[in-house]
């Protein structure tokens, strides 16, 4: 059991990095605390790996230090971390049983027979795999491959923390509801700290208490799924998270009305202190932005309509530059005119894709 | 073209891999296979190209037999979910790489490449060589070559599987407009219901080999022929109970009855199992005892995880199942909802946006409304 | 996967037929032929029946006896060499480097005595080994050790077998180290993480993925030393005595030696007929370890 601290940290993979550029991660002071769920969520090439890397050993960071209960490892190899790791691709001893599989880590540690046997029911339970212990390991399907990487990291008592490289990867959308809940099961029931990368955010949302969400090297948000969903400090966070992604336009602000194009919408803060120069954008959800009858709202137009199942999403255009909004039950359209209700309160101004926060209104 | 199989069956040592599929796909539609990992997708798709042979049963293109016939001889390209590209040559050079198998004049081949190019975004990428793209271009490259041959059949085996969510996204979005384009078959395979539906056009269900429905993609998923298809196109897993008909009630594993309204009005006597999407169940933060009647079916259930998204919640429960035993339901809710595990909740089900099978598994006609 | 039938394939493999019906059947039939009759010279055939087979496979007689002599002295050979070469082809594998500049230049260097003809590789030996002149022979007498592989039995076997662990040892560990490139990154971190001791790792991780490849390695090494001629030949000429004669040198002095064909004849008969179920062995066992897939069953 640990908390991690993330002290100056940054990594570069050249030997001599000259500026910001050559870091593949740049530096970042976090502390996470002992039990929580952490996300590293990012597209490829965001630092996400080096990161975990760097707190799993493979990676020693060209600059600051990891400290684990205040204990630096910095310089500690993976296996002195008492840290445990679940890949992408799972990861069995192939020539052993499920129960060899889970006891292995602790044989390695020279326990007592006894405690080793005891330890492996107790986790094979937890992971609902007490029926298939005998079994070899190779002939399994690939989540319960992943259940026995997971559970020879739970075996162990004196595991600080549980890394997942998107782990989820080679399993079918219907498993991967089973996994998760299993995974979020554990982490209420063993009090571990967990540290999950992908590049999913659903995945990421919905495992993880705080989701660190990471672009070219660096952490651009760190907040819980609500905080990232409703006010993304970033047009990147707005990007990234949710599907589709946050509507950015180009706007000016003047007062309390930003206008797109001819378009004016009436915002519920003033922005005086917007930077000079800066590009300023109008962010919204498609969540908090409804279509309605032409006539109403803000006028659009209606590219196509998507139908996920569940819900409908309008491709629509506001004064020439593309959004998404949800089409509410029971509205019909004739032609591609519509209006736009948006959500004033959901409204986020941004100045070179910064959130700017707004002074007055409410909230 | 038109592509049909006619019975075809697949056997590999005694094991059944592809168990009696018939389906008629049109010239110029998007074909989706929907299924798990080894429900048969890729064996089917290896059927179709004529990599591999029926055990019997047909398969005709453009009216003619062509079973047994190799896939050199046939017109087909094919997308894999690995990025399949010639590292050694330029993104223009893998384009044009099968026009120039083929022998095609200079000019031809150029145009050929510039506009599947264009229609893929890679023009600016033309001169480099694939390893120095990223996954979501190195695979619109793979897609550019299926194309620019201008084959009769494109076969794309999970295209999007190995790519981050968001370029997944991109490109799905753009795929629909990509393939109408062109008057060639598509056959997309897929594990994911959402993005049949994202795709659309026609959708065929696949589990254990066989086709279990298959018609357009919005109908095959509101209006399932059979338990399994309802199951197949379902995410989050469909929530299943099963219940009892008599007369005008209807009897819930707990014992519980409600009275038969919505779906369960028009149906005769009988033992029946209600599928529930997960946005179709309402939950209460609080239970009230006695189930107070009107028709809507309401379960006593305990929260076990709840996933928050930001915008929604994933609630998922267990109630009292048959012989008292325990069975997980999900719930996708709109909005934050943070239960605790082990909070009491009411799950609320109305059967007027249920699917309702009989006990063979047959649907009893039940469709769901559009986006409701 | 079977591909979709199509008969003409068969006109394209006739060619094959034909060649196989000249260089295997014809031959073949020839030393059936041969073994079942006894000759005088002169062209001159008497029929013997089974006569020569129930010889050879009597060990009380001169021609049983020299068979079963050779054939052990075959399966020894083989067997020294077996345990010599693959855990020293596992043991260079896992020292070569994994990556770099390292990697080609380890690579050529070891594939150096794969490219050198078999006779010449005798010949190199019988120079290097000699007491006289050869410096391998030469040093080791100027040691003090009594070295002469042209009189002294065990001096000749040690030459042999270190002379096919040098010529061949590389063709083991290049096998080898195919099957440990393989082997994903994650599997040696999982197994650090684990706790696992070098020990460890080599038998959950390497040994079990290096399996097919190994079953390979043993096969060809065994098809191949047990049908080895050219280097003993060359070297010792089956001496001193008879102490190297192996079964292919027994045959050849016997056919082309004594002109005993048909005693020749059903020894490279019986001869064959081991060689072909030794390889049945081997191929079923490999088949077998290969036709482990997994279920559909899912455990959870």
């Amino acid at each position: 059991m640990a908390s991690i601290t993330l002290d100056h940290l940054a990594h570069a993979y050249r030997p001599d990095p000259q500026g910001p550029q050559d870091y593949a991660l740049k530096e970042i002071n976090h502390v996470w605390r002992q039990g929580g769920a952490y996300a590293l969520l990012g597209p490829s090439g965001c630092g996400k790996t080096t990161l975990l890397n760097i707190i799993s050993g493979l990676v020693t960071p060209t600059q600051g230090r990891i400290l684990f209960d205040g204990r630096d490892v910095t310089n500690l190899p993976t296996e002195a971390r008492n840290i445990a790791q679940v890949f992408q691709f799972p990861v069995v001893y192939d020539t052993m049983t499920v129960r060899e599989n889970l006891a292995f880590p602790l044989k390695n540690r020279h326990l007592p027979r006894e405690t080793i046997a005891k330890r492996v029911e107790e986790i094979a339970a937890r992971l609902d795999m007490s029926a298939a212990l005998d079994r070899k390991a190779s002939n399994l399907t690939a989540d319960a491959k992943q259940k026995i990487s997971l559970g020879r990291g739970l075996v162990r008592a004196d595991v600080a923390a549980i890394l997942f490289d998107e782990p989820l990867t080679v399993i079918d959308p219907h498993l991967k509801w089973q996994l998760r809940s299993t995974l979020k099961e554990l982490h209420r029931a063993l009090d571990l700290t967990m540290i999950y990368v992908t590049h999913d955010q659903t995945e990421a949302l919905t495992f993880a208490d705080t989701v660190v969400v990471m672009h070219d090297g660096a952490v651009v948000q760190t907040g819980s799924p609500e905080e990232l969903f409703e006010r993304p400090a970033h047009t990147f966070v707005g990007h990234f998270i949710g599907s589709p992604g946050m509507n950015v336009l180009p706007a000016r602000v003047e007062g309390t009305t930003a206008h797109i194009g001819d378009v004016a919408v009436p915002l519920a803060r003033a922005y005086p202190a917007l930077p000079a120069g800066a590009k300023i954008e109008l962010g919204v959800r498609p969540e908090f932005a409804t279509l309605a009858r032409a006539g109403t709202g803000l006028p659009v137009s209606v590219k196509r309509i998507d139908d996920i199942g569940r819900a409908r999403i309008a491709r629509i255009e506001i004064a020439g530059h593309p959004a998404a909004a949800m089409v509410p039950e029971g509205l019909s359209l004739d032609g591609d005119r519509a209006g736009l209700n948006l959500e004033t309160r959901q409204i986020h101004i941004y100045a070179g894709g910064v959130l700017v926060p707004g002074e007055g209104g409410v909230g | 073209m038109t592509l049909e199989l006619q019975n075809v069956r697949r056997e590999v040592h005694g094991a059944v891999h592809i168990d009696d599929v018939s389906l008629k796909l049109e010239r110029g539609s998007l074909n989706v296979l929907l299924g798990a990992t080894l429900a048969g997708k890729t064996t089917l798709m290896r059927l179709m190209a004529g990599l591999d042979a029926p055990t019997s049963g047909r398969v005709i293109a453009n009216g003619q037999d062509v079973t047994g016939l190799s896939v050199k001889k046939r017109s087909v390209a094919m997308v894999y979910q690995q990025f399949i590209n010639y590292p050694a040559l330029t993104v223009y050079e893998n384009i044009a790489s099968p026009l120039r198998v083929q022998g095609l004049p200079k000019a031809e081949i150029e145009s050929r490449v510039t506009s599947a190019a264009r229609l893929l975004k890679l023009e600016p990428y033309l001169q480099r060589t694939p390893l120095a793209l990223s996954g979501g271009q190195q695979q619109r490259t793979a897609i550019a070559r299926a194309l620019v041959k201008r084959a009769d059949l494109v076969l794309l085996d999970e295209p999007l599987a190995n790519l981050d969510y968001k370029l997944r996204e991109e490109l799905r979005e753009e795929l629909p407009r990509i393939f109408a384009s062109t008057g060639a078959v598509f056959v997309y395979a897929t594990t994911e219901p959402t993005e049949a539906l994202l795709l659309g056009g026609s959708t065929a269900t696949l589990m254990q080999g066989a086709v279990t429905q298959f018609g357009p993609t919005a109908e095959v998923y509101r209006r399932p022929a059979d338990l399994a298809t309802a199951r197949v196109f379902s995410d989050p897993p469909l929530n299943t109970l099963r219940v009892t008909k008599a007369g005008g009630t209807v009897r819930l594993a707990n014992g519980a009855t409600v009275a038969a309204i919505g779906a369960f009005a028009g149906v005769p006597d009988g033992s029946y199992t209600v599928g529930v999407r997960a946005h179709h169940l309402a939950v209460e933060d609080r239970t009230y005892g006695e189930p107070r009647d009107g028709g809507l079916i309401r379960l006593a259930a305990s929260i076990a995880v709840t996933e928050v998204t930001g915008s929604e919640s994933f609630l998922h429960m267990d109630v009292v199942g048959e012989a008292g035993g325990r069975e997980r339901l999900t719930a996708l809710v709109p909005g934050v909802r943070r239960l605790e595990p082990e909070a009491a909740v009411e799950v609320v089900i109305d059967p007027r946006h249920i699917l309702l099978f009989d006990a063979s598994g047959r649907s009893t006609g039940t469709a769901l409304d559009a986006a409701a | 996967m079977d591909k979709p039938v199509n008969n003409r394939a068969w006109w394209l493999v006739a060619p094959v037929f034909a060649i196989v019906a000249f260089s295997a059947i014809i031959p073949i039939m020839t030393v059936v032929n041969y073994s079942v009759q006894d000759t005088f010279g002169n062209n001159q055939f008497f029929w013997n029946g089974l006569g020569w087979f129930q010889e050879l496979l009597d060990p009380s007689t001169e021609l049983g006896g020299r068979f079963f002599a050779a054939l052990w002295r075959n399966l020894l050979f083989s067997a020294i060499i077996l345990a010599i070469e693959v855990p020293l082809g596992i043991l260079v594998a896992l020292s070569m480097p994994r990556e770099g500049w390292r990697v080609a230049a380890t690579l050529v260097t070891m594939a150096l005595p794969l490219l050198i003809p078999w006779n010449v590789v005798g010949t190199i030996w019988q120079v290097f080994a000699r007491a006289d002149i050869g410096l391998l022979g030469y040093g080791l007498n100027a040691l003090g050790i009594n070295y002469n592989y042209t009189g002294d039995v065990f001096s000749a076997w040690v030459t042999i077998v270190v002379m096919d662990v040098w010529h061949w040892t590389s063709l083991v560990a290049l096998l080898c180290y195919a099957g440990l490139k393989s082997i994903p990154d994650a599997y040696y971190q999982a197994a650090r993480i684990d706790g696992a001791s070098r020990w460890a790792v080599f038998t959950t991780i390497q040994l079990p993925k290096m399996k097919r490849v190994l079953l390979i390695a043993v096969l060809l090494r065994f098809m191949d030393s047990f049908m080895i001629y050219t280097e003993p030949f060359v070297l010792t000429g089956g001496g001193p005595g008879n102490a190297t004669t192996f079964l292919s040198i027994d045959l050849v002095k016997l056919a082309l030696g004594q002109f005993d064909l048909g005693k020749a004849a059903a020894m490279s008969l019986v001869y064959n007929l081991i060689v072909l179920a030794l390889c049945w062995v081997f191929y079923t066992v490999m088949t077998h370890a290969g036709s482990e897939r997994p279920d559909q069953g899912s455990a959870a």
